[in-house]
């Protein structure tokens, strides 16, 4: 059986994989219940949620670790998990990053790269090495051996190890969090470069929404085995179908509001517009999501509030207000206008759309 | 400038009766303070005062004690009114209070002889079936091997031939030795009392062919190669590198466990033949020296003695040996899961469980013989 250097080339659009109602359990704790989604050909998605959620027992049961215990899971059109049979790993073409690396300590760079490389030909071989560890940014690094690398450079390995036999599917599980905070984002960037340079698709699995926004296309939030939504990082962070995802995604506070009709709603802090579900304007009393750009400083404002702690970010600062009726927000203000504790300055809402929930939800938070 | 705190304590006022607590109460006084309150002679009332306004420092273990005082005295039906206490003290307590819950401390079950029984039975049987199904797909990966013989790795094959065969010839060859020398000794005496000397080489030659070299060999490749196995294979499945060697298309029973089977199917029989050969020198000395048997004399007799089944008969027993450590030492190495702690206790499980093994088999094999008079 010998490969050939050249990827497959695939069909674009088409879902490469799908989680139709899948759920899993440990023992008889169920630590994923019906979770579905699909990924389309060449996309990265990933899922994102605190630790435990479940996220990682998604990420092996489409590897082949674990098991489902209902619904299926599909992958290249071909159904690689159900319930009572499960394709190995070894078999399913897919590829992995695992958060502590895992190379192979005795092997150097190259034939870690080369490990999965078995029944292609001795020039093949050291050809398709020479061409990924080029790709990944190590082109000398060949002959060392894994503990001479740093653990970005390692991590880099593993990637390229997990690219080499051209996987339909290279899943990340944690891929940086070994790594320190500014290499961490550096290293998500230029890995989704690397992925969509090899028209790869992939799946990632973290905590840490910074990285979620820097290397995917889709992000899905999880929280107690539930995927809360799948959506683009922009409707995460402006349009949350859940408490839990505005509450996890970015900053923002929730202040109470009324509803008029189905397109205002009323709080302390002016109108705002916008359209509000039903069962929100039913019930009249709303939370309303304000996050820190939607209210603007505005010295001309006839609006004050009293600055009551202030975090500094460089081009811009994020202020604490107390408002008068003793309600908090947060406002993110041009650094330039830098106030002190207790002074009080001129705010103005300025949101384009609106983002309401139910008051006193039974959902957790 | 230098704060100089006030030891915290709890004392009653003997003029006013008031029960006051002073100081910081804080996390360096506590061991003095719980010392004091659980000395303390609580008043049988059904309202304690305590007076508070002398209480300069409180964190959350202070404040704890206090929530402490207070559930002790509800115990006996009083309650504890704090006096003068400060608004933040208050709000502190209020949280310790709010945040304290009451952990149901169950006594842990003992197991009764019987449930200790069952379940360790249970347990067994288990492990028992897991090792059967490992077995069969060891089973099935060997005979796709032998369908498909250029899946065959044979740089790890040679390597595992070097480690557990070739370099285990000293240690094999020096103990198969000395057991030849302790066998030919033991029955010297026994034997020169009949005047019978010259069937030592009898003793030797059947004892270390069939019996002693093969089961001696296995016992030390148990110890030096089965462990290996299992440590190396468990540490490789805790940093997750069988994880990533599946994921990148290789099944670990065809790169870990297939070379390792056969490199002791071929490393312990062959380790046997030299063992029976230093055995039977070891033997040779001693009856040389003992009996003053001549090494022709002892040979010539060796020749008649030892039959060539015997000879097979013990090579084949090396054989199952081989099988018997090299899965029990790979498929302990995959039992091991998640910390590297667990990797040192399943590599002794490993070495308890294929010496035990080889003794149980070479007793079946006893038993199998005497039935087919081998």
């Amino acid at each position: 059986m010998s490969r050939s250097i050249v990827c497959p080339a695939p069909v674009p659009g088409a879902p490469l994989l799908e989680v139709h109602a899948i759920r899993q359990s440990y023992g008889r704790q169920e630590v994923v219940k019906g979770l579905s989604f699909s990924l389309a050909q060449g996309s990265i998605g990933c899922l994102l949620g605190p630790s435990g959620c479940g996220k990682t027992t998604v990420l092996r049961g489409v590897a082949g670790f674990e098991p489902v215990s209902s619904g299926e899971i599909i992958l290249n059109g071909a159904s690689v998990s159900r319930p009572g049979f499960m394709l190995p790993p070894e078999q399913r073409r897919i590829g992995m990053v695992f958060q502590d690396y895992a190379l192979f300590p005795h092997l150097s760079v190259a034939d870690n790269v080369a490990f999965g490389l078995h029944g292609m030909s001795r020039q093949g071989c050291v050809q398709r090495v020479a061409e990924l560890l080029e790709v990944v940014g190590l082109p000398d690094s060949g002959r060392k051996f894994p503990h001479e690398l740093s653990g970005g450079q390692q991590q880099r390995v593993a990637l390229a190890r997990a690219l080499a036999p051209c996987p339909a599917l290279l899943l990340l599980d944690e891929p940086f969090s070994s790594l320190d905070v500014e290499l961490r984002e550096r290293l998500g960037q230029e890995v989704r470069e690397i992925l969509k340079q090899q028209n790869t698709t992939a799946l990632i699995v973290t905590h840490d929404q910074h990285e979620a926004f820097a290397i995917a296309d889709e992000i899905g939030v999880m929280y107690q085995g539930v995927l809360q939504q799948w959506d683009s990082a922009y409707n995460l962070y402006h349009r949350p179908a859940s408490r839990f995802v505005a509450d996890f995604i970015g900053e923002g506070v929730l202040i109470p509001g009324t509803a008029l009709n189905g397109e205002r709603v009323e709080t302390e802090l002016g109108l705002l517009k916008g359209k509000i579900p039903e069962e929100c304007y039913s019930q009249r009393m709303v939370e309303v999501l304000l996050r820190p750009d939607d209210i603007v400083h505005d010295d001309a404002s006839p609006m004050q509030a009293e600055v009551v702690h202030k975090a500094f970010r460089g081009a811009d600062i994020l202020y604490t207000l107390l408002l008068s009726s003793g309600q908090k927000v947060l406002s993110l203000v041009p650094s330039h206008h830098n106030h002190a504790y207790g002074e009080k300055i001129g705010i103005r809402l300025e949101a384009d759309h609106v983002v309401v929930f139910p008051q006193a939800a039974a959902e957790n938070l | 400038m230098i704060h100089i705190v006030p030891k915290g304590q709890i004392f009653e006022d003997t003029s006013s009766g008031v029960i006051c607590c002073q100081g910081s109460w804080t996390l360096s006084h506590v061991s003095n303070l719980k010392q004091m309150i659980e000395a303390w002679n609580w008043p049988a009332s059904t309202e304690i005062l305590l007076d508070c306004s002398q209480l300069v420092a409180l964190d959350t273990t202070g404040a704890w004690l206090l929530h402490r005082v207070r559930k002790k005295a509800a115990l006996v039906g009083s309650r504890v009114m704090m006096q003068d206490l400060r608004p933040g003290f208050v709000a502190l307590l209020g949280i310790v209070e709010a945040s304290a819950r009451d952990a149901e401390v169950r006594p842990q079950a003992r197991l009764g002889l019987l449930e200790h029984l069952g379940r360790r039975f249970a347990g067994h049987t288990k492990q028992a079936a897991l090792m059967l199904a490992f077995v069969g797909e060891a089973a099935l990966a060997a005979l796709r091997l032998i369908r498909q013989p250029s899946r065959l790795r044979i740089r790890p094959l040679l390597h595992n031939i070097q480690s557990a065969g070739f370099e285990a010839l000293p240690i094999v060859g020096l103990l198969s030795f000395l057991m030849g020398v302790v066998v030919s000794y033991q029955g010297a005496e026994q034997l020169a009392r009949y005047g019978a000397s010259i069937f030592v080489a009898d003793l030797v030659g059947l004892s270390m062919l069939r019996e002693m070299s093969p089961l001696l060999t296995a016992i030390i490749v148990a110890g030096r190669s089965g462990s290996a196995f299992t440590a190396q294979i468990g540490t490789m499945k805790v940093t997750e590198e069988v994880d990533a060697m599946r994921t990148i298309g290789i099944a670990p029973m065809d790169f870990l466990v297939l070379p390792k089977l056969m490199a002791l199917i071929i490393a312990v029989p062959l380790l046997t033949v030299y063992a029976d050969i230093l055995g039977v020198v070891g033997g040779m000395v001693m009856a040389k020296t003992q009996l003053g048997i001549n090494f022709e004399d002892f040979a010539d007799r060796l020749d008649d003695a030892v039959s060539l089944s015997s000879y097979i008969v013990g090579l084949g027993k090396a054989l199952v040996f081989a099988v018997i450590v090299g899965i029990v030492g790979c498929f302990q190495g995959f039992q091991v899961g998640g910390s590297a702690d667990s990797v040192g206790r399943q590599t002794t499980i490993s070495v308890v469980q294929a010496i035990f093994l080889v003794i149980v088999m070479d007793a079946v094999f006893s038993i199998i013989f005497s039935w087919l008079k081998i």
